[in-house]
């Protein structure tokens, strides 16, 4: 079901062109939509497995209506043509059973639910979060932890980790290992597909694979206490491998490591934190994390800093430098 | 001495929250005034404080819904304008704090203490008078169960004004509901209003079953009982097999945070993934709980303003019978985003639409009853009409989330709220305020004015769709729920659109308020004198508006489905030649004083004041105690009061049709 | 249709004078020509709604129950690391209770033959002997918590012993409101006799006293047994 390899040649082609004759390109489908395609971030998934969550959406909706137009219309119909003030139309007071009609109303609904039923069993199996992707290309690792209120990305491989913003090759698999410090939160960026909770004490999965480069937004979608508007992050698609070794760069320059001593300061409660860079990871930090190993705050309400006042001026501006194709390609 | 209570627990620098408080306060006092003005006190508490009769409880229960609708509806307000004003860098004008309370009360009054009592009222007026009982079988128990319920309320709006709600959301998932994640009283507040009011409804649960298994007319079977006394039996089946899972969850969070145990904190082999999924295995079928007894009155306003038998009937016994057994196999589609494997992700995804299949019979059958009919456009209908569309477009939505990669990309956002809201405003709610117009003349006398009916029914039908046909867009625009502010300007302009539908929603409550006050004030106008008023076909029509206590003069021998209809087919002498004397239960106040002394308890518990728990727990319990060594606990209506009764009601004069 | 005229039937005979009334009533309901369409008045059977409100209590009680058998399930592996069921149960002491609290059924079964035969004296005296057989069992409890507490294995050291408490205690509580009914119950039956009210309470309460023997048999089972095997 996961063509994604497939797919690369030509998104790889629509990259190169410059964003703006994209963006001009889309412009009468999107007046058309109302609201530009960019926006509708589940109805425009940039990478395989949103793809296939868009066309299950689409295909369940159209086959529900099939029944659900012909009853409203229905329910119209008769109300109005059976009104009492109706006279011509025919009364049968005492006309209460029809096996011929009651037959077709349990076998409808059943027709539509037993189709259903085929697509939820064989998405569920294809689209499972755990399930790696078909790609020949080997899946890099990202291990995500949520944390009070920011998340945390850690690249075991690459030594490196990162607040707030997360990034990846695109038409790479990536491999998310996703845990929580805190409270339950999920872990989601929309214009990708699949969301999954971050749970203390336990790990998910969730491959995820970009098919366009470009910035999109990520989030917790699980309410996690007072901070949890704040806590979005950017994922970061990059055109090429060459691309991310850059970014990598750009993370180790930072000369900061995350020792024990840093992620303690770390996960204390704050809000809307910045994007930062750690140089360094401190080996088995995620596995210490999971397994409950590390030091945990007392109490939220005496941790917790409530800086808000950056809110007051406009968004920080997402658009990065210094990247080839990035420049219009941000996504909400 | 007062436990964590001090004067610093009344919010006095928060100036919304006290504008709130004075407001009620003065509420109070001006309710107060008014009874003691008009020296009604005894009155108050002999006529209905102490009341056992089902109707009067059940119209307590509605008063109460009523109340907490608006309160519950004020937080849905404060939530439409701080999320049309909190985008970019704007704030808006509730602080996160707040604003997580407001979404919490507003889940938790509006299942809790609006569609819970309202549903619970309605069944308490009708239900009794459907099967041709003269009351529920424990009438005493029925009462405490009321008072429990309204203790339980009492406390969600004292957090308002001493100490705060809970911040963790309606179902205050762990670990963010413990100790370490939420340390004030918030959440003690939420756990005790629920336990408190949970053991009222588990109460009233299995005094609805006993009452439908043991109370019944003769000669009405099980197949000849109306829908609703079958939906409604079904309903408290659910209630009592549902309740006792809630109890324990909530228990077992209270344990946590009371006295260290580990079963949901994240140290120390706690499982906060088993809270969430024992809340839901209580939570699904709580769902249904609730709108059974909607599609019970669908189908008897349906049937009655068609002037026709409901078609299907058996189909549609069946159909809710397997609704209520199918509740408990779906729980786990509330978190398939838990990573609980493919397989049983999908079973729970099939198991869920397969409830779409009796659902959608219920429909049909519906749409049949008024094929061929004569279906008169009163506002119940028009509640019932804009339910069934309504409700197909919330059933779309929930079947497409019961697949679960689409719910992986539509859980927890702004689609899952519009999704709920649409079936549990477009069926629960209207199901409800159908409901009330229909049953309105049955309890009180009079009809309701149907032209301030009909208004404020299209102003929750556009308000409806104007608050929450953006919402799903802002899902599918990946907006996810429970957010105090946003930086997508994209956005804004729906969630401003949803600010205006909740206030045409409000338009159509204030038309509601005014509905119900001119109809009180031109009640000789609508006087309903046949018991009869709108061509009804079950027995609650069978006696007069309002019925005496004891319902029934003579106890109808039922012998079709569509009992009275079936009497009035018949011409039957309504009028007897000679009256008994009727048993009946006397009025208690022990529900109420054991309401208070528990709600005191539960308030002790809240702020740590051991001695006010015990004491509370104990003064209720000999209370009790006291009741039970009373036994002078009913009475004998004589015949000649009966007959007196019976003319002064023109029951006796009455001719059948 | 054989329920409704048991619960219904019952009530007409006793209402002399309206005879005619009531075979009627009968007729009609077993479906010969209809008669009347009112029923004449009865009383519904109070004593047989309250047992059968009663058990759909019991059965709710029993979900309850099966919510936190539920939960030990889940949690009895999780010791993170404190004691374990191993060295924590002593299973002679625990027979002992069970003893105990499965002779103060049979004593209790034996109070409600008395209640049959309508003998004061002896409903007093077995249910005394219930009363004192239960109260053992719930002294015995507290002991073997009391011993644990010391030990260092309180229900605040692993989510395996806060579900372990949770349960045990919850029978233990379950066992200690039956204790202070039963005790009311006697100071009834002393100050009453045997009234219809009061008979129907003892049925409750016996029926009471046997639903927690089983809850009980379960708690042995699984947590005991299963936890030392």
């Amino acid at each position: 079901m996961l063509i994604a390899s497939k797919k690369t040649g030509d998104r790889t082609a629509m990259m190169d062109r410059p964003a703006h004759r994209r963006l001009a390109r889309l412009l009468p489908f999107s007046a058309a939509l109302l609201l530009s395609g960019c926006r509708w971030a589940v109805l425009d998934p940039k990478g395989p497995i949103g793809l296939e969550e868009r066309s299950i959406i689409l295909t369940a909706t159209v086959l529900m209506l099939i029944v659900v137009v012909p009853v409203i219309a229905l329910v119209l119909l008769f109300a109005w043509r059976y009104r009492a003030s109706n006279v011509k139309a025919e009364y049968r007071p005492d006309w209460s059973h029809s096996n011929r009609i009651e037959a077709v109303v349990w076998l409808i609904p059943c027709i539509i639910v037993g189709a259903l039923g085929v697509i939820a069993w064989r998405s569920s199996h294809t689209l499972d979060p755990y399930r790696p992707l078909d790609s020949r290309v080997k899946p890099l690792r990202i291990e995500a932890v949520a944390l009070d209120w920011k998340w945390l990305f850690i690249y075991p491989d690459q030594k490196v980790a990162t607040v707030n913003e997360v990034a990846f090759p695109a038409n790479v698999p990536v491999e998310f290992h996703i845990t929580s410090a805190t409270v339950m939160n999920a872990f989601f960026i929309p214009q990708l597909g699949s969301q999954i909770y971050a749970m203390a004490g336990m790990q998910t999965q969730l491959h995820l694979l970009a098919s366009e480069p470009g910035t999109y937004q990520g989030l917790s979608s699980n309410y996690s206490g007072d901070g949890f508007s704040g806590m979005t992050f950017r994922a970061v698609a990059l055109p090429t491998p060459q691309g991310f070794d850059a970014w990598l760069a750009k993370v180790r320059a930072a000369q900061q490591p995350l020792g024990a001593a840093a992620y303690e300061q770390l996960a204390l409660p704050s809000e809307s934190n910045p994007v930062a860079y750690y140089s360094q990871v401190q080996s088995n930090l995620f596995a210490d994390i999971v397994a409950g190993r590390l030091p945990q705050p007392a109490s939220r309400l005496l941790a917790r800093t409530p800086v808000r006042a950056h809110r007051a001026g406009p968004p920080a501006p997402m658009v990065m430098s210094g990247m080839p194709g990035m420049s219009a390609t941000r996504s909400n | 001495m007062l436990g964590k209570l001090t004067l610093s627990a009344i919010p006095y620098q928060n100036p919304i929250v006290m504008g709130a408080v004075a407001f009620m306060v003065v509420v109070t006092i001006a309710v107060l005034g008014t009874v003691t003005l008009l020296g009604k006190w005894k009155y108050l508490w002999t006529q209905w404080l102490t009341s056992v009769d089902h109707k009067k409880i059940g119209a307590m229960y509605i008063i109460l819904a009523g109340v907490m609708l608006l309160r519950g509806f004020a937080d849905a307000m404060m939530m439409r304008a701080q999320q049309a004003l909190a985008y970019g860098g704007h704030a808006g004008y509730l602080p996160p704090e707040h604003f997580d309370q407001v979404f919490s009360a507003h889940g938790t009054i509006m299942i809790f203490f609006m569609a819970m009592p309202f549903m619970i009222g309605l069944m308490n007026c009708v239900l009794p008078l459907q099967i041709g009982a003269r009351d529920v079988a424990f009438p005493f128990l029925n009462s405490l169960s009321l008072w429990l319920t309204v203790a339980g309320a009492i406390l969600v709006n004292l957090s308002l004004a001493i100490g705060d709600f809970s911040r963790a959301g309606w179902l205050a998932y762990p670990p963010l509901s413990e100790l370490r994640f939420s340390p004030g009283v918030g959440v003690d507040y939420y756990i005790w209003a629920l336990q408190i009011s949970g053991m009222g409804t588990t109460l009233s649960g299995v005094n609805f079953i006993a009452t439908v298994l043991r109370m019944r007319a003769p000669g009405m079977k099980l197949m000849r009982m109306p829908v609703f006394t079958w939906t409604a039996l079904c309903t408290n089946i659910l209630i009592v097999a549902a309740f006792p899972v809630l109890t324990v969850s909530l228990a077992l969070l209270t344990l946590d945070r009371y006295l260290g145990m580990h079963f949901f904190t994240n140290t120390l082999g706690g499982d906060p993934m088993m809270y969430v999924n024992l809340i839901w295995i209580w939570g699904h079928p709580e769902v249904y709980i609730l709108i059974l007894p909607a599609f019970g009155i669908f189908s008897e306003i349906i049937a009655t303003f068609s002037g026709k038998r409901l078609f299907g009937y058996t189909s549609m016994v069946l159909a809710t019978m397997a609704i209520a057994l199918l509740s408990f196999l779906v729980w786990l589609h509330h978190f398939f985003t838990m990573g609980s494997g493919a397989d049983v992700n999908a079973f729970f995804g099939i198991t869920t639409m397969v409830i779409a299949v009796p659902t959608g019979v219920k429909i049909f059958n519906w749409l049949f009853t008024m094929y061929r009919g004569r279906v008169r456009l009163e506002s119940p209908v028009l509640w019932t009409v804009g339910f069934m569309i309504t409700f197909v477009i919330g059933g779309m939505s929930g079947v497409l989330m019961a697949v679960p990669p689409a719910d992986f990309v539509l859980h927890n956002s702004l689609f899952l709220v519009a999704h709920f809201h649409n079936v549990i405003i477009g069926g629960v709610v209207f199901g409800a305020m159908a409901g009330l117009t229909y049953w309105f003349p049955k309890v009180f006398g009079f009809r309701l004015n149907e032209t301030l009916g009909k208004a404020a029914f299209w102003c929750w039908l556009v308000g409806f769709y104007v608050a929450f046909m953006p919402l799903y867009v802002l899902g599918l625009m990946g907006a996810t729920r429970r957010m105090d502010h946003y930086d997508n300007p994209a956005w804004r302009p729906l969630f401003v659109i949803a600010a205006i539908g909740a206030v045409i929603i409000f338009c159509g409550i204030a038309l509601q308020v005014a509905q119900v006050v001119v109809s009180i004030a031109q009640r000789e106008r609508a006087r309903d004198l046949t018991g009869d008023p709108w061509q009804g076909r079950t027995l609650e029509w069978a006696t007069s508006s309002p019925p005496p206590a004891y319902n029934f003069a003579r106890i109808p021998v039922v012998r079709d489905r569509d009992a009275f209809w079936d009497m009035k087919q018949r011409s039957v002498e309504m009028k007897a030649a000679v009256y008994r004397p009727i048993h009946m239960p006397r009025n208690t106040g022990t529900g109420f004083v054991m309401a208070v002394f528990l709600g005191l308890a539960a308030f002790a518990m809240i702020w740590h004041i051991w001695w006010l728990a015990i004491g509370g727990v104990a003064a209720a319990m000999v209370a009790l105690v006291h009741h039970a060594f009373d036994d002078d606990r009913d009475y004998y209506v004589e015949a000649e009061e009966v007959r007196r009764t019976e003319v002064l009601r023109g029951r006796a004069q009455l001719r059948s049709v | 249709m054989s329920t409704r005229l048991t619960a219904h039937g019952g009530a007409l005979a006793f209402e002399p004078g309206y005879a005619d009334d009531a075979a009627d009533a009968l007729r009609n309901l077993r479906g010969a020509p209809a008669a009347i369409d009112f029923e004449p008045e009865h009383h519904p059977d109070s004593a047989a709604i309250a047992q059968l409100g009663f058990w759909i209590y019991l059965m709710s009680d029993c979900l309850l129950f099966a919510g936190l058998f539920a939960t030990y399930s889940v949690l009895h592996a999780r010791t993170a690391g404190g004691p374990t069921p191993h060295g924590l149960f002593d299973l002679p002491y625990v027979l002992a209770e069970t003893v105990f609290l499965l002779v103060s059924s049979f004593t209790c079964g034996l109070a409600t033959l008395a209640i049959g035969r309508r003998s004061r004296g002896a409903t007093l005296g077995w249910l005394a002997v219930t009363f004192v057989l239960g109260l053992t069992f719930v002294g015995m409890e507290l002991h073997e918590f009391a011993h644990m507490l010391a030990a260092g294995a309180g229900p605040n050291r692993s989510a395996f012993l806060s579900s372990f408490f949770t349960l045990v205690a919850t029978h233990g509580l379950h066992v200690t409101c039956g204790l202070i009914w039963m005790a009311i119950m006697m100071v009834l039956v002393v100050k009453k006799g045997f009234t219809p009210s009061t008979e129907t309470r003892l049925a409750c309460l016996s029926l009471f006293w046997h639903f927690l023997d089983i809850i009980w048999v379960g708690v042995f089972s699984l947590v005991y047994l299963f936890g030392v095997s």
